[in-house]
């Protein structure tokens, strides 16, 4: 049994831990939340220089090669420090979706631009509120080229490429497009959290490139969020185990009725809760992680446990803490919210919790996991 | 990342799953939950005769170190012992108390003829060991406790009651805490013994659990004589010693504990509703997911625990989870499967009832998981205190001499 990231890995982690508590404090966040900047360059030009936008892609297509796992932990320590960069844009699922659908031209063309940094991908899957299925998505793909409005689109006004879901004539296609074309419109949408900006996009007569073949779209998308699923949930873990920590500092910190609030059971027996919460979470993570790292078919039942439990662990972190912090914790100027902000916008970002409960019982329907 | 057995483990589980197959029956779908909750003679000498197998082939005492008749191997060998277990339906919960609490005691502060004595008989099943710690006025609270001890020439007198004492009434020999002094702090007049439940002046009455079986007891002491030679530590260090037996209790990564999804996925499937079968139900459907989170999170919690031994690490209060999540689990678990019953959820007849009344069972069952080897409330202060770093309680009993605590009603 072996059950454990690398020496290696773990290295990598509390390098990347360093470097981000240096160079993604708190106050680099805030300067994109509460400026115009869809993302913090400096952050990600230093990122790229490190190899982390190279971490999952082959070193033959210019990345570094350390697999599935590598980004796991580095996912693990962005959402620690909210990083303000297009990282699950690019890397879970534009770089994915490449690996997973692309030719090898495809490949070629994209990867070793997104591991040298100088290109940023994006999904853009819905269109407005509610779910775009296969079915109801109206953007289309067809001879050639793309019409129709994405929104939101996570990073849309920053991103050089996008990976576009659209009807073709066979069902739903994975398209590739370059947003540098000047059929590209986008428009700033503003979210609950600015620190990573999303757009509205709309094409029209875009040309672009089918993913995999034609009538694989549905299966290659069910791929890549499962994929970018157990990614995000490292994310997730990350900033669980961040508010935590927040929040007992602070119970040891604050006193009340002469007694630092931490000895207070409700105020333990809650962080409790939220220890098991994250615990859990980053065990099914790390399942998922061994999932992804091996394409086990047992990837889809794990990507749904991991994408369920990290939901939920992130979501109760984040409001917990503000009540932990009390009044301070409803302040702009604590940084509670923007851990809140970030936990709802990743728990709705690639399929709420409900759906993923649908998906996860749907699995075990047809077989139970093994091991 | 892998969940690939060393050469050694694949080897050790190789001949655990070889012994198993030779000894004991598959666990199957139906009456997979052995029923230790009654324990009469026929279940009691079906134990007696797996215990003593399994210390033949080697499988008792695995980490016990050898000087205590024990196998001498690491915490990882356990595990990989109990996962296969798992997998059988075997007698469960008779030995656990004794050779997973009272011996490593005895042993860890008692002589070299005290191991000599009890140890291997313990293991090879021929005397079953209690744990005589909670009373009526202290549970959580043990140190509360006031069964008094006197010494009197060569042996000690012991006066009091002990509550919730399971298996006593089958146990040959018990492990006990005692107050010594009561005008000593609570935690420091303690001392330590253990006795042979047929001494004079103990009396076991049996009492009637919620689930109407009698797995637990009251225990009298009426002058009953302790020789000196059977205390364990120092006159007043009982609190020490105590610590060494609630420290022991049984790290069970490897087991099961009680029903789980795929019982309730078993029931879903068979049960219609209003609108079809169970297992289609957007409610249901919702609750199996949660249970399966939390059940799968555990289990790879489990598989990270098990590197951390494999790679000699001791597990911390970080095992405690454990019990937190599985409480609350099966009680809802089971709450639920009577809900989808409708108004057929209320028989418990085992030839009506789906499963045999598996859920019924459980229902009535599960508080005690709740309670037992320290409640939900009790595991959240230690989560939070030891692995989170945060306050121990206010205590308004420290400090204080013992007969001076304040004592309220409840219990006592
Ligand atoms: C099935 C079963 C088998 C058992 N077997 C044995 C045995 O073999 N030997 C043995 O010695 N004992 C045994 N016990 C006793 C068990 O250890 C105690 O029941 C348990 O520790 C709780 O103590 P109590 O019953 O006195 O409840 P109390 O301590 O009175 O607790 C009542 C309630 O108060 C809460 N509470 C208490 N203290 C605190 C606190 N500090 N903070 C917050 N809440 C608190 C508890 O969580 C609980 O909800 C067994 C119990 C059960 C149910």
């Amino acid at each position: 049994m072996n059950f454990d990231f690398s020496d290696d890995l773990k290295l990598l982690k509390d390098e990347a831990r360093k470097f981000l508590e240096d160079k993604s404090q708190p106050a680099v966040v805030r300067r994109v939340l509460e400026g115009p900047d869809g993302y913090d360059k400096g952050l990600w030009a230093e990122m790229a220089t490190m190899g982390w936008t190279g971490a999952s892609i082959p070193e033959e297509l210019g990345g570094v090669g350390m697999g599935a796992l590598g980004l796991c932990v580095l996912a693990e320590e962005i959402g620690r420090s909210l990083a303000p960069v297009p990282f699950a844009s690019t890397m879970y699922f534009a770089a994915e979706a490449l690996m997973a659908g692309g030719s090898d031209a495809q490949k070629k063309a994209w990867l070793p631009k997104i591991a040298k940094g100088a290109c940023i991908g994006t999904f853009a899957l819905a269109e407005g509120p509610g779910k775009a299925t296969p079915k109801r998505v109206r953007t289309t793909f067809r001879n050639g080229v793309l019409n129709g409005e994405k929104l939101p689109v996570p990073d849309g006004s920053a991103a050089n490429i996008a990976i576009v879901v659209a009807q073709t004539d066979r069902g739903i296609g994975l398209v590739l497009a370059d947003l540098s074309h000047a059929g590209v419109r986008r428009d700033h949408v503003e979210t609950l959290d600015e620190s990573r900006k999303q757009a509205r996009l709309t094409f029209a007569n875009v040309p672009g490139e089918l993913l995999g073949a034609a009538g694989d779209g549905e299966r290659l998308l069910a791929t890549i969020e499962q994929r970018a699923a157990i990614l995000m949930a490292f994310e997730q873990v990350g900033g669980a185990q961040r508010c935590l920590e927040m929040a007992r500092d602070y119970a040891l910190e604050r006193y009340a009725f002469g007694r630092p609030i931490g000895s207070f059971q409700a105020i333990k027996h809650k962080l409790a809760d939220v220890y098991v919460a994250t615990e859990l979470a980053r065990s099914n993570a790390y399942y998922g992680a061994w999932a992804l790292s091996k394409n086990a078919p047992q990837l889809a039942l794990a990507a749904a446990t991991a994408r369920v439990a990290a939901n939920e662990a992130f979501w109760l972190a984040a409001k917990e803490n503000i009540q932990v912090h009390g009044g301070m914790g409803f302040t702009w100027a604590f940084d509670c919210h923007l851990y809140y902000r970030r936990a709802k916008v990743l728990a709705v970002a690639n399929g709420s919790t409900r759906l993923w409960k649908e998906r996860l019982v749907t699995e075990l329907e047809s077989a139970n996991a093994p091991g | 990342m892998d969940f690939e057995d060393t050469k050694q483990e694949a080897e050790y589980r190789a001949n655990a799953r070889a012994f198993l197959n030779k000894n004991a029956k598959p666990r199957t779908g139906k009456g997979m939950l052995y029923r230790a909750a009654h324990a009469t003679e026929d279940v009691l000498g079906e134990a007696r005769d797996w215990q003593k197998k399994k210390h033949a082939a080697g499988f008792a005492g695995i980490t016990w170190p050898k000087e205590w008749g024990g196998q001498g191997l690491s915490a990882i060998n356990q595990v990989i012992y109990d996962q296969e277990e798992a997998q059988f339906s075997v007698p469960r919960g008779i030995y656990e108390i004794g050779l997973g609490m009272c011996i490593p005691t005895v042993c860890t502060w008692g002589t070299q003829a005290h191991r000599d004595r009890y140890a291997v008989t313990a293991l090879e099943g021929k005397e079953v060991w209690c744990q005589l710690f909670s009373e009526p006025a202290g549970g959580s609270d043990l140190a509360a406790l006031r069964t008094s001890a006197v010494r009197d020439g060569d042996d000690w007198v012991i006066n009091g009651q002990k509550i919730w004492t399971s298996g006593a009434h089958y146990c040959q020999y018990g492990v006990i805490v005692t107050r010594s002094d009561f005008d000593a702090p609570k935690h420091k007049g303690l001392t330590y013994f253990f006795l042979d439940m047929s001494s004079p002046g103990v009396e076991i009455r049996g009492i009637k659990q919620i689930s109407g079986a009698s797995h637990f007891n009251e225990v009298f002491f009426n002058n009953v004589r302790i020789p000196d030679s059977q205390r364990l530590g120092k006159v007043g260090d009982g609190w020490k010693v105590s610590l060494t037996t609630l420290m022991n209790e049984r790290f069970t990564i490897g087991g099961r504990a009680g029903v789980d999804v795929d019982e309730f996925l078993e029931l879903a499937r068979g049960i219609e509703l209003e609108d079809g079968p169970a297992l289609k139900n957007p409610t249901v459907r919702d609750k199996i997911a949660d249970w399966y989170v939390a059940s799968r999170g555990l289990k790879y919690s489990h598989f990270r625990t098990m590197t951390a031994l494999s790679r000699g690490d001791t597990p911390g209060p970080e095992s405690s989870i454990g019990k937190l999540v599985t409480g609350p689990k099966l009680q809802n678990m089971s709450a639920m499967a009577l809900d989808v019953l409708e108004q057929g959820g209320v028989i418990t007849d085992p030839e009506v009832a789906p499963m045999a009344a598996l859920f019924h069972q459980t229902l009535m069952t599960s508080p005690s998981s709740r309670i037992a080897g320290g409640s939900d409330e009790i595991m959240r202060n230690i989560i939070a205190e030891r692995v989170l770093g945060l306050p121990a309680d206010v205590r308004v009993d420290k400090d204080v001499p013992f007969n001076k605590v304040p004592t309220g009603k409840g219990g006592t």
